[in-house]
């Protein structure tokens, strides 16, 4: 189970001033994070990224969703320095990664993939060496404090080879929050948790964004995770975005699925005979309809219904990311 | 941040159990060939100079400490390789079997300096393995045969005086050194090429033995070639307990070695900068 512990911010490591970026990336008071541009990475002639845009902003928790191999974890090692792009640009805190790698990965936790450790270490082991690298403080009291918030601390001496996946999961979340970033990248850190460690996940997201006012990457398959926690998204397909924005304009845009209960089902098809929602109809049953509508157009529908004498139980609109999801994907197909 | 680095690498290269295989071999084995000596070292000596009884008459405590390391020293020579390729081998493609480049790599540490880390993580446990094969032959062979002259039998016998062994037996462990450097940096760059310890250490010692097999047949054609196989230069130890000591040979085998050490270094410097992490 994690819980989270609210981490001491070291005063030599605030950032979150304006100051702190290039004029050209402050926009208001809004700063862009992260900027992609025309970001490609080619592997002969297959495309893995594509000329992929997105810009993250200070503060977001950005949801990065797409289908297996559309791109995300290469993205993401192309973010940390991992793989070298074929072409376009990559800015993280208004510099360029290229010319300052080292003091923007100063400024980033990351789990890339799974998370991987030295088996034959300690819990504890693992997060003093990879401290060192990031110029952490790898004291005793701060690696079991991290250790705390992702409650390991009890376990700090076993070595990691005895862990679940799970654990490991954690202690992945623990050595990206070791050195205080300001902008953590995190692709699928749910796998492998159970239901309990998800949704301690999620809350730790959402602390950590809310009240640490970190900036933060979600790559995530599991979609409703990215609609309670992210406030901006982007959909990638085959290297390319789809789309991107925030989640609720996104999901108030286009068709949503709308549930009419009622007392018979037929009903209402046969009060919508001579509309044109009748072709809208994706499903009877005996007390309910299933139409596919606008968001503006549920009102009318009721109107509608109501001068036609159907009597309404309830009206139910899912608008779910993950319909929004797949009719993008499948439309990129 | 080269110190840090380096740091990290040796509390990796000595939690790991493998690491220890080459001090626990050497630390069974010298002890056994030393009392061995110590109990039948003179009927081995008589052996080998039997063909000189006649016309030469040995005398003195000729099977002393001495002596015996710089048996010891030849007889595990040929071995030593086969335990420096196990942590030089791991060093770079442990990391990739691990999955843990993404956790080294993804840190705001220059590559090249956690490449040039590991690399001399792995170079200090080499000269660690001689340092211990040293401490152990000559300490235990002067303990328990005390000193006297070397007696060096190869193509000719040679007796090295005893207050002219330690300087010798000193430069001696040096040259090995830098040899078993050489064969642990061929084994670091094989290690940056692939994503599994097994095959750079097989790969090392492919290439040790094919250069040897090259270094032995005296054929013309290979003639060309052999000054420059670090194998034929691996052996120069054994021109310090010549008399006089060839110099220049000694540079020379010297320079090789090191050239084929920076060699190695630079390739797998270049390699690893730009090599994609996909592991």
């Amino acid at each position: 189970m994690l819980k989270f512990v609210s981490p001491t911010r070291r005063s030599n490591t605030a950032v979150t001033n304006t100051n702190d970026f290039p004029r050209s990336h402050v926009i208001g008071r809004m700063m862009n994070v992260i900027e992609l541009r025309g970001l490609q990475k080619h592997y002969g002639t297959f495309r893995a990224v594509d000329g992929l845009d997105l810009t993250v902003r200070q503060g977001d928790v950005y949801g990065f969703l797409g289908p297996n191999g559309a791109g995300k974890s290469t993205t993401i090692r192309m973010m940390m320095s991992l793989i070298r792009p074929t072409g376009g640009s990559i800015s993280v805190f208004g510099q360029s990664l290229r010319e300052h790698r080292e003091s923007i990965l100063r400024r980033i936790g990351a789990i890339v993939e799974r998370p991987d450790f030295y088996n034959y270490l300690s819990a504890f082991k693992n997060l003093e060496l990879v401290g060192r690298l990031s110029g952490a403080d790898v004291s005793r009291a701060n690696i079991m404090r991290v250790l705390g918030m992702v409650s390991l601390d009890e376990r700090a001496t076993s070595k990691v080879k005895t862990y679940s996946h799970g654990m490991k999961q954690r202690l992945g979340i623990a050595q990206a929050l070791l050195h205080e970033p300001d902008l953590i990248v995190l692709d699928e850190p749910t796998t492998g948790l159970d239901p309990q460690g998800m949704k301690d996940m999620r809350d730790l997201i959402l602390a950590l964004s809310a009240d640490h006012k970190k900036t933060i990457l979600l790559s995530s398959h599991i979609l409703p995770e990215v609609e309670l926690t992210a406030n901006r998204m982007v959909i990638i397909n085959k290297g390319k975005a789809v789309v991107e924005g925030s989640v609720n304009d996104l999901l108030n845009a286009g068709k949503m699925k709308v549930t009419i209960e009622t007392e018979r089902g037929e009903d209402v098809r046969a009060a919508l005979t001579s509309t044109p929602w009748l072709g809208r109809i994706s499903g009877v049953t005996e007390h309910a309809v299933i139409l596919q509508l606008e968001k503006a157009e549920i009102a009318a529908v009721i109107q509608h219904l109501s001068s036609a004498s159907v009597t309404i139980n309830s009206v139910v609109p899912v608008r779910s990311l993950e319909d929004y999801f797949l009719s993008l994907t499948s439309e990129a197909v | 941040m080269m110190l840090a680095a380096l740091r990290v690498e040796l509390a990796k290269v000595f939690s790991k159990w493998r690491t220890f295989i080459g001090f626990i071999a050497v630390g069974v084995l010298i002890p056994i060939i030393v009392l061995a000596m110590g109990k039948e070292g003179n009927q081995y000596f008589s052996f080998a100079t039997q063909a000189l009884s006649q016309a030469f008459d040995f005398k003195g405590n000729l099977m002393n400490g001495y002596t015996v390391a710089y048996i010891v020293f030849g007889a595990l020579y040929i071995h030593i390789p086969f335990l420096v390729t196990l942590v030089s081998g791991d060093i770079l493609a442990g990391e990739a079997t691990s999955g843990t480049y993404r956790l080294i790599f993804t840190r705001p540490v220059k590559r090249s300096t956690v490449i040039t880390a590991k690399y001399l993580a792995s170079m200090l446990y080499v000269n660690m393995m001689i340092l211990w094969m040293a401490i152990l032959a000559m300490g235990l062979g002067v303990v328990f045969l005390g000193t006297g002259e070397i007696v060096v039998i190869r193509s000719q016998i040679t007796i090295i005086a005893e207050h002219d062994a330690l300087w010798r037996f000193a430069l001696a462990y040096g040259f090995s050194a830098l040899s078993m450097m050489t064969v642990a940096s061929i084994a670091f760059l094989c290690s940056s090429l692939v994503e599994n310890s097994i095959g750079p250490i097989m790969t090392t010692m492919a290439v040790i033995i094919v250069f040897t097999i090259i270094s032995a047949i005296d054929l013309p054609m290979f003639d060309v070639i052999r000054p420059m196989l670090f194998t034929n230069h691996m052996t120069g130890w054994k021109l310090l307990f010549d008399d006089p000591v060839p110099w220049p040979r000694v540079f020379t085998s010297a320079s090789i070695l090191v050239a084929h050490m920076a060699a190695c270094f630079i390739a797998a410097h270049v390699i690893m900068q730009r090599k994609d992490i996909l592991t």
